[in-house]
């Protein structure tokens, strides 16, 4: 078995699931039968009457496991630290939010859980010692548009230096690699509105690795439409860094988020060289699971029917020539 | 995103003992997974260009019913992920038959961005 493994997050059927046409079992059947194995899941999205679990759910979940030979492996929490208007949670409040996922992803069998990236390095430190308790590894994800080196990542590195905990690092999602701005997302904006000539310098720019400041700047100068700036904000949302800035965090890095927009073959996704990441991965001996993340879904759905099964189906056999199954 | 799906099902007027009370839509939330009912910070519904007033707004959620009033304390329960939900608008009389544009407004309490989500969406029926 190569040392990195296949994974699907099963957010990225999450349109079919909305409107009805996948349920849980179809999401997870369609994962295996791409012989992506490990399976992520956001309790909030697929399992009704989350935080609670009971015992027929739990039966069920682990009986799909068995019948389609899938394993959990990640379960992504939120921290709803806005619950009450106008009032943020105390920090007691917001650790006990936080062992209350870790309890979930105990109970379904994940040995990991992806931390939302608002989460303070104080609350890791505050959860680390439970997330041992429950045996799951905490990765703090690394999502456009930060990256790993940027300070609000230093500051959780340092506390995963200073517990020297296994159960602390990191989960970078592949969105931080966004060489090329998604076309999806450019072709959305034109369909509200916004500028061809806009739309060509905000994507061009991007590409060049223009600081999004001076793409927003260029683009006020020019236009007062909220669309065309809403469209420039783009570069602010996503990053692209070199994938070889991970490798000195290998040792923190348990999981990965593979994010993707828009797979034009089975070997090409448009915005993000995975064969640059995989390879980086690979040279850093990255040992766990790649697991898909669609997300061109929400970009598309105003106007066109959303295949992601297909989309998944395409980036699951490009990781699998990439990793070298 | 997801706004198109806002609106899941015509409005119809509302009939209780007899007597039409208003009229209901079915609804999804614009958003990718489910949320405490406190943190669906506003609903609202404009018809025909008029909006409805808060209080004559009810959201009606797997047999629970509450007031926009009573949605801010509720943490528990939740709008699930995919979910019809109802939202019953008072107006004794109902809609007349005929054309009507229905507007749907979501303003959403994400505590991960910086500012809360407002989602809408129109359409018009023969009702």
């Amino acid at each position: 078995m190569a040392d990195i493994k296949r994974g699907v997050s099963l957010y990225s059927f999450q349109e079919e699931y909305f409107l009805g046409k996948m349920t849980m079992e179809d999401c997870i059947a369609k994962a295996a039968s791409f012989g992506a194995n490990g399976i992520e899941i956001i309790g909030e999205q697929m399992v009704p009457g989350f935080p609670k679990l009971t015992d027929a759910f739990v039966d069920q979940w682990f009986g799909w496991m068995d019948k389609y030979g899938t394993t959990p492996v990640c379960h992504d929490m939120f921290l709803d630290f806005k619950k009450y208007k106008g009032y943020v949670m105390s920090q007691l409040d917001q650790l006990q939010s936080i062992i209350r996922d870790l309890k979930f992803a105990n109970k379904l069998g994940c040995k990991v859980m992806r931390v939302i990236v608002s989460t303070t390095p104080e609350l890791m430190e505050l959860a680390a010692p439970y997330a041992e308790e429950y045996d799951v590894k905490m990765g703090i994800e690394v999502h456009a548009p930060w990256h790993i080196d940027n300070a609000w990542m230093k500051r959780h590195y340092e506390v995963m230096e200073k517990m020297n905990s296994p159960y602390l690092g990191f989960i970078p999602d592949m969105g931080t690699y966004t060489k090329k701005i998604a076309r999806i997302i450019v072709d959305n904006f034109l369909r509200k509105g916004a500028s061809e000539k806009i739309a060509q310098l905000v994507a061009d720019s991007y590409e060049k690795g223009v600081m999004a400041e001076y793409i927003v700047g260029e683009v006020r100068s020019m236009t007062d439409k909220p669309i065309d700036i809403a469209l420039a904000e783009q570069a602010r949302h996503n990053s692209y860094t070199n994938p070889k800035q991970l490798l000195p965090y290998m040792n923190r890095i348990f999981h990965i988020h593979a994010k993707f927009y828009e797979m034009l073959d089975e070997d090409t996704e448009y915005s993000i060289p995975y064969n640059e990441v995989v390879a980086v991965l690979k040279q850093g001996g990255f040992k766990g699971y790649m697991c898909s993340e669609y997300e061109g879904n929400r970009h598309i759905h105003d106007a066109f029917v959303v295949n992601s099964v297909e989309q998944v189906r395409r980036q699951q056999l490009m990781l699998k020539k990439l990793i070298g199954e | 995103m997801y706004e198109q799906y806002i609106i899941h099902t015509k409005p119809e007027n509302t009939v209780e003992n007899g007597t039409v009370t208003g009229f209901q839509v079915g609804a999804k939330l614009p958003y990718y997974r489910g949320l405490g009912i406190s943190m669906i910070e506003d609903v609202q519904l404009t018809i025909d260009g008029k909006a409805v007033a808060p209080e004559n707004i009810l959201v009606v959620l797997h047999g629970n019913t509450y007031t926009l009033k009573q949605m801010e304390t509720e943490p528990e329960d939740r709008w699930e992920f995919g979910e019809v939900g109802t939202i019953k608008v008072l107006q004794p009389g109902g809609l007349v038959s005929g054309e009507h544009t229905v507007e749907l407004l979501f303003n959403l309490r994400v505590s991960y961005m910086p500012v809360n989500a407002i989602r809408k969406y129109s359409k018009t029926f023969m009702v």
